[in-house]
């Protein structure tokens, strides 16, 4: 399947040289997807189906133009070029536009483990009753459980072809399954739902339904009986999942794209510290199994590992071919890109190293704090760094934990953020693209009531 | 209209016995009900950065959903190919969700009654593309233009023509052509070598490129965006903690969709998770909030002349002087609630399952002048515009980010505000609204709402409120 992927794009590079493109770009995926959503116990929603697309950017000299297509017939694939072609007339001369240097382009050898196999000929029947296993596990896990938004269970199979004009040909193929379960709880009149969920690329490396839905009981469970607290300054204690969010605003942040138009807080940093010395973050694409991990970039550049901040030191910026012509770097092979248009920048894996205390050390270091195990809203500005959310959580005191907390904001800039993480601890745990351990920050203000 | 004379009839050659014969495979192993979703979906973005348009792209979509109900239990397949054979075997594989003998038979099609709500007649689409890029080259210019401080400016301008025909197995076919177009300029400012603050500004609807002249040009998309940066610029820390909120008139309305809008939706309160459930008949907010979702506004962006389940939108009360009146609808919700619809059902594209959505959210106006309102305010906020927000339907906790903010000194708007996020509870937060201005104004056509991964685009629209009490995440005292 992949193998005729490659022949498709092959073939539309072809055709665009032909209409006179001097350069060409060529993606072309296709992909089946499974969903079965159930709720206290009867199946809700299933869906079953398969799509492809097509996709094309040209170049004539440093004029670029684009299209895209799910008609994958001669016609179809005639249509999108031409159309590319004509695009190509309107846009203005970028003296940085084009592919990367021949050179540059690759792919790394080795078996990244990107597909699992075990899911061929899983009857639906199957696929379904892992859902309702976890969506049962967390109904009966306690009494206080009286309502779900359910239990899932997906999966699926993607096939990617990338080509240019410079002669790189690429395809691979990717799965993936999940598994999630949503209780709700009540108590004293009021509700809350939470969540918990695991992914991989096959049934076998998934965690049992019924771990998935205990784990989902114990966060809805905790949540009940919160209260605001008083408006005030205190060390907040940012909880895996949420802490992950955080290194999203970092790399929006270390963004080529975001760079070259100065408007990143980390601006001009390259050298500098930014970060306490216990933060040490990584982008690496070439880690076997993990979801952000593939043989190449979208522009056919080899995936790499690159140190992005070394003990609080900024080392490195991410980048695809267009951005490291501006900035006068090199890139590090973190173009990523839909069907079509101009390559924008991607993570591969990207985390902060693991540290030496507990969690539970962590929590008697913050002393009294607030462990923070939602975050909501978008009041984060990667330009300045300014940062107000919405949060809830737990209350810790004297290192323990003491009480739910909701309906607070916590706020701060990111650059004090950064350079406030006091410690990082044990927990680094991949369980999606982007991973963190808990992490407690000194100094944030919470307000409340 | 026959179906051999629609988009799709012509297009593909699809008449009215095909959609019989795909319903009947869909509902071959008995189930409700069953639909099919068709769509065409053409593009156009264009994108200037840096006073270059570095980026043009088209592109089309099309395929086909097919949906089986039964009682409440939703098959569904879709395909990109609109080959009969194709479309068969997504039937099928929809029609799995049901066990039991066939039941329903489709015999022909009637015509559902629509509104006309965007007769655009000088589609975008058909405007030569060295036409359309003007606009992007004009923000540009004028945001240049506008102000020595400005070192960065992003437009982007993008169109597009959806092509829609719903046909049900109760024998009703509807199709529907619908336009969007949309603009947006982002700019950067900077005093000197000073942190740089950003503004945004754009609108759009389902209009022809007259729409984008006076207000709505990029010459005035441009200024805004300008002038918000510069407001930035002088900015400082919002307070913490609980204070008076004053909502401007306009965007603003983002709070009705993430305080109530979302906890409204019927498919929340069939399986009774959210914070408003079972609450219909009950005071939810103050005498003076009237809240309606309302799909027939002409042109606007979340207008619609038939939801994308094929059902005529319509204007739904929600909150009627603080008592919720109803929840919105799509036909499972309806269905199963023993219910009428409310032209509620919408989906991102023919790969997705619909649901209850809001379409144009809005206040109504009421008495008060709006400078009275800033007046009555001895100390507290005034929110200009807001980015987005977020709700947690089963709490009812929601937040929304201001993008412009004022501090209020007695009576009087004073020191601009850095951006901070406010924070409440649905069911709670609009019982503090104390007074409504006469000013109420829709957004300016930009909007889009994420639910469960699907986009759809919305609009919303509030006039000038007081709120006496809502938390406010700053860092001042």
């Amino acid at each position: 399947m992949v193998e005729q992927l490659k022949q498709i794009a092959a073939d539309v590079i072809k055709l665009a040289q032909e209409a006179g493109a001097t350069g060409v770009e060529c993606n072309v995926s296709q992909g089946e997807e499974f969903d079965a959503q159930v709720r206290r116990g009867e199946v809700e929603q299933v869906k079953e189906s398969g799509s492809r697309g097509a996709g094309i950017r040209v170049l004539f000299g440093r004029n670029t133009g684009s299209s895209y297509t799910s008609d994958l017939t001669p016609e179809g694939l005639r249509m999108m070029v031409r159309q590319a072609v004509d695009l190509a007339k309107i846009t203005t001369e970028d003296p940085h536009a084009g592919l990367p240097d021949a050179a540059e382009l690759g792919q790394i050898a080795g078996d990244l483990q990107l597909a699992s196999y075990d899911l061929d000929g899983m009857e639906a029947a199957a696929k379904i009753a892992l859902a309702q296993r976890a969506e049962a596990a967390a109904l009966s896990f306690d009494a206080r459980i009286t309502n779900s938004e359910g239990g899932s269970f997906g999966s699926r199979i993607s096939r990617h072809a990338f080509a240019n004009s410079l002669g790189f040909v690429g395809g691979y193929e990717t799965t993936s399954c999940s598994i999630s379960a949503v209780p709700v709880a009540q108590h004293e009149g009021r509700m809350e739902r939470d969540y918990w969920f695991h992914s991989a690329r096959g049934v076998g490396q998934l965690e049992s339904p019924e771990h998935i839905g205990r784990r989902a009981a114990e966060r809805v469970i905790r949540r009940l009986g919160s209260r605001k607290v008083p408006t005030q300054q205190a060390p907040v204690i940012f909880e895996p999942r949420v802490a992950r969010s955080l290194l999203g605003h970092i790399f929006e942040a270390v963004n080529g794209d975001a760079i070259y138009r100065r408007a990143s807080f980390l601006q001009d940093k390259l050298g500098e510290r930014v970060a306490s010395a216990a933060v040490t973050v990584v982008d690496d694409a070439t880690i076997p199994g993990l979801f952000g991990s593939a043989p190449y970039d979208d522009e056919g550049v080899p995936s790499r590992r690159t140190v992005v901040i070394e003990k609080g030191v900024l080392k490195s910026y991410l980048l695809n071919t267009y951005t490291a012509r501006k900035l006068g770097m090199k890139t590090t092979g973190n173009a990523s890109r839909g069907l079509t248009g101009n390559a924008s920048i991607g993570q591969g894996n990207l985390y902060i190293e693991k540290g030496a205390p507990s969690v539970a050390e962590l929590l008697r270091q913050a002393g009294t704090g607030f462990y923070v195990t939602e975050l909501m809203g978008f009041g984060v500005n990667a330009v300045t760094g300014d940062y107000s959310r919405g949060a809830s959580g737990l209350w810790v005191e004297n290192g323990e934990i003491a009480f739910p907390v909701a309906e607070v904001t916590i706020a701060g800039n990111l650059k004090d953020m950064l350079t406030n993480i006091e410690a990082v601890a044990d927990d680094l745990e991949f369980r999606g693209a982007v991973a963190s351990p808990t992490l407690l920050i000194g100094g944030m203000t919470i307000s409340g009531t | 209209m026959t179906v051999a004379d629609s988009f799709f009839g012509r297009k593909f050659g699809l008449t009215g016995q095909d959609l019989a014969s795909f319903l009947s495979e869909a509902l071959s192993r008995g189930g409700d009900y069953a639909d099919l979703y068709f769509e065409y979906l053409s593009t156009t973005s264009l994108s200037l950065d840096e006073s270059i348009v570095k980026s043009a792209t088209q592109g089309v979509s099309l395929g086909v959903g097919v949906r089986v109900i039964a009682g409440e239990r939703t098959g569904y397949a879709y395909s990109d190919d609109l080959a009969p054979e194709k479309i068969r075997q997504a039937a099928r594989v929809a029609a799995c969700i049901a066990s039991g003998p066939t039941k329903v038979e489709t015999a022909g099609f009637t015509s559902a009654a629509k509104h006309d709500l965007y007769p655009v007649l000088n589609a975008p689409a058909d405007v030569p593309l060295s036409e359309r890029v003007k606009y992007v080259l004009r923000a540009d210019e004028a945001a240049r233009a506008a102000d020595p401080r400005v070192f960065q400016v992003q437009a982007v301008y993008l169109d597009a023509i959806k092509q829609v025909m719903v046909a049900t197995s109760d024998g009703v076919i509807s199709t529907d052509r619908q336009p969007m177009a949309r603009m947006n300029v982002f700019v950067l400012a900077r005093e000197g070598n000073g942190t740089p603050q950003r503004g945004s500004h754009g609108g759009g609807g389902r209009v022809d490129l007259d729409f984008f002249t006076g207000t709505h040009s990029p010459e005035a998309f441009a200024k805004e965006a300008v002038r918000q940066a510069l407001v930035q610029l002088k900015a400082s820390d919002a307070p913490a903690g609980e204070h008076v909120v004053v909502l401007g008139k306009g965007w603003p309305g983002v709070l009705l969709h993430e305080a109530v809008g979302h906890g409204l939706e019927a498919d929340f309160n069939r399986k009774g998770v959210s914070a408003f459930s079972g609450r219909v008949g009950q005071q939810v907010a103050s005498e003076l909030v009237t809240v309606v979702d309302d799909g027939t506004i002409h042109s606007r962006r979340g207008s619609l002349n038939v939801d994308d389940e094929g059902t005529p939108t319509q204007r739904n009360v929600l909150i009627e002087n603080g008592v919720l009146r109803g929840y919105l609808q799509d036909r499972l919700s309806a269905r199963a609630l023993g219910t009428s619809g409310t032209g509620s059902g919408r989906r991102e594209s023919y790969q997705h399952i619909p649901m209850p959505r809001m379409t144009n959210t809005f206040m109504l106006a009421g008495q008060d002048e709006p400078e009275d309102i800033i007046k009555s305010v001895s100390r507290g906020i005034y929110c200009a515009t807001f980015g987005g927000g977020q709700v947690d339907i089963t709490s009812g906790n929601f937040v929304f980010s201001a993008t412009e903010s004022y501090l209020i000194e007695d009576g009087k708007i004073g020191r601009p505000l850095r951006g901070a996020t406010l924070i409440g509870n649905g069911p709670e937060a609009l019982k503090y609204v104390s007074r409504v201005g006469h000013d109420l104004a829709l957004d300016e056509g930009v909007g889009i709402c994420g639910k469960e991964g699907q986009s759809v685009p919305v609009g919303v629209g509030i006039p000038t409120i007081r709120i006496d009490k809502m938390t406010v995440g700053g860092t001042a005292r």
